[in-house]
């Protein structure tokens, strides 16, 4: 009985010292003044640009098109199926589980792989229509707080209600692939708090396949289920 | 002029917060924005918008306009022109003057300050000045930078690489010759300005009878400076294709901005080609006409936007936010704005425009359908408020190396 007193108060110092402060982030988006007409160029452009370019064209599309649901995975899939028309190339793309790769370097091998292969494959290559290039960008990401903190679960449901798309995004997406961590920003502080279990069920969320706000909705749903 | 407050119905009270703190972070800087007309186009517009809600958030913001005669606007005219691909001939001297007045310019305005915000090429030149008044540089291009004249681009890259961010409305303006950061940063719309606010019904009816067009039978209507690469007389034909189906009218409105000397030239051509047909509706408007812009895209049942070339097309997101069908061409920043078939039409030429037209006309649900799309679009990525923080954004990324940055 002491002992779970021990814990249960050990658990209370955690989550008294340790707080979750909700941030938010915002991009600027950068041009790189690279293009591509075709496979090759694609493979090409992939090869060169800036993790942080690979990090904007896989995950831009989730806070940008908010309307559409699902949200197309990434920039690479929709180009190639919806401009130069290689729709098998275009399922390999977006068929890519993101998920599962903790840093953008093997995310980008995985775009190599696919493309170095259907190049291989198909011998052939096919131009967009002019003005329709895919042009390479980059993103600067500015991270601040918010004025929400939640010293326990209780305050974590009443708060993930009012955050913004935004900040939602930032503690499960950044989390994973900028400081290369399992699970996310959430499933970390839970996990603090002795909620092994919650922090288990939110860190096996795929948010890729998910709509933002619906996404909110899961981790609600979880966090009442297991507070 | 609203206060920053005012937008919290519009786009939720986190986004307002959010620009709030971003101000905080950027109210030590002063920043210089500079362009070469006060009223008359759009960069005029989105500044005269945009400082007033800079101050409010806490920036120190000041907006000065450069002086030119008609010879150095008729050469900056010659040189828009060519950036948009057009064959003109800009001579060694035409470009001597340009210098010039630039440094006559550099001279007379009190450059003091933390961050210069150049707008356009007009005063780009400006930077020679750089070394003497220090701080950090930011180019703003607000035109369509696709398929430049080699001369023009040469001309300006000597000046682009001197600034720390050249800032673009879409991807396809990006070079891979320029060396100087180069940010993308769409322009757009105030939903609490004149020309986007609600109309009342009566207001809109009322300006109709001024302008004696039906309101009974469907409106198509342009709204553009008169301007070739508007391509005005391209809707003309359109309209007398879809008008042998269709009983519609024509409206084709817009003023002229202070730096454009060619646009009494378009705007007779423009007459002489409506000449005849009393449905076509020229409409010369003065600065300061946007409640009737406002209203004559409410009235419209269609909008066109035949641009042949394009920056970004402020008057297609205006049309959107109004929840209007809007058919388009495809240039410049129009495709960031318009999913072709979702929220709105795409072409890429007369009998394309004709087509879709004929086909909106017949069928306003769909019609319906796409300009709901176009309004949800536009809600999302071309209000002010997220033009405001691309803003703060930029400003503060020209005092910060990293890909990451934490404030």
């Amino acid at each position: 009985m002491q002992k779970k007193i021990k814990n249960a108060r050990k658990k209370l110092d955690v989550a008294k010292n340790n707080p979750f402060h909700f941030y938010t982030q915002y991009y600027l988006i950068q041009l790189l003044g690279v293009k591509a007409r075709n496979p090759e160029e694609l493979l090409k452009g992939i090869k060169k640009i800036p993790a942080s370019s690979i990090y904007y064209h896989t995950h831009k599309f989730l806070q940008q098109h908010l309307y559409l649901s699902p949200e197309p995975p990434n920039d690479f899939g929709f180009w190639t199926t919806s401009i130069i028309n290689l729709k098998e190339l275009g399922e390999a793309f977006t068929s890519i589980d993101t998920i599962s790769f903790k840093n953008l370097e093997d995310l980008r091998e995985e775009f190599i792989r696919i493309l170095e292969e259907y190049i291989e494959n198909k011998g052939y290559s096919v131009n967009c229509p002019e003005g329709q290039e895919f042009h390479f960008m980059s993103c600067k990401t500015f991270v601040f707080p918010t004025k929400f903190v939640a010293h326990d679960l209780k305050d974590f449901t009443k708060i993930i209600k009012k955050i913004s798309i935004n900040s939602l995004y930032l503690h499960i997406f950044e989390a994973r692939l900028r400081k290369g961590i399992n699970g996310n920003d959430f499933s970390e502080w839970f996990k603090d708090l002795g909620k092994k279990e919650l922090a288990n069920e939110i860190s096996k969320l795929d948010p890729y396949t998910i709509t933002l706000e619906g996404l909110r909705e899961k981790i609600l749903g979880l966090v009442i289920k297991y507070a | 002029m609203p206060d920053i407050k005012d937008y919290i119905n519009i786009v939720g009270r986190d986004k307002i917060d959010d620009l709030y703190f971003l101000g905080e972070k950027t109210q030590d800087k002063t920043v210089i924005n500079i362009n070469s007309t006060a009223v008359g186009g759009g960069v005029a517009e989105i500044l005269s918008r945009i400082v007033p809600l800079l101050k409010q958030l806490g920036v120190n913001t000041k907006w000065d306009v450069i002086k030119g005669d008609e010879k150095f606007f008729k050469i900056t005219k010659k040189m828009h022109n060519a950036l948009h691909g057009v064959d003109v001939s800009i001579t060694k001297e035409d470009f001597d003057y340009f210098i010039e007045v630039n440094r006559n310019n550099a001279e007379e305005l009190n450059l003091t300050g933390d961050i210069f915000f150049i707008h356009d090429p007009q005063p780009i030149a400006l930077i020679e000045k750089r070394k003497k008044v220090r701080g950090k540089w930011a180019w703003r291009c607000h035109i369509d930078f696709t398929n430049p004249k080699r001369e023009a681009i040469d001309f300006l890259k000597l000046y682009i690489k001197k600034y720390d961010a050249a800032v673009f409305s879409a991807p396809a303006f990006a070079r891979k010759d320029i060396r100087t950061q180069q940010v993308l940063i769409s322009p757009s719309i105030d939903p609490l300005s004149d020309k986007n606010r609600e109309l009342p019904k009566e207001i809109i009816e009322k300006i109709l009878e001024k302008f004696k067009i039906d309101i009974n039978r469907p409106i198509v209507t342009q709204i553009s400076r008169f301007d070739y690469l508007k391509d005005p007389l391209g809707v003309i034909k359109v309209y007398k294709k879809v008008k042998k189906y269709i009983d519609c009218q024509l409206v084709l409105a817009g003023g002229g901005a202070t730096d454009d000397p060619e646009g009494m030239q378009v705007l007779n051509e423009v007459k002489d080609a409506a000449s005849g047909d009393k449905d076509i509706h020229i409409i010369f408007l003065p600065p300061g006409s946007d409640i009737e812009i406002n209203a004559l895209q409410r009235a419209s049942a269609v909008i066109l936007q035949k641009s042949l070339k394009e920056g970004f097309g402020l008057t297609v997101a205006e049309a959107l936010w109004k929840s209007k069908p809007v058919i388009a061409s495809a240039v410049g920043g129009i495709p960031l704005q318009i999913t072709h078939k979702y929220s709105g039409i795409l072409t890429y030429s007369i009998d394309g425009t004709f087509h879709f037209l004929k086909e909106l006309l017949n069928e306003p649900e769909y019609a319906k359908k796409l300009g709901q799309n176009g309004h949800e679009q536009i809600k999302n990525n071309f209000l002010i408020t997220r033009h405001l923080r691309d803003y703060l954004l930029l400003f503060l990324s020209l005092f910060h190396e990293e890909d990451i940055v934490y404030l």
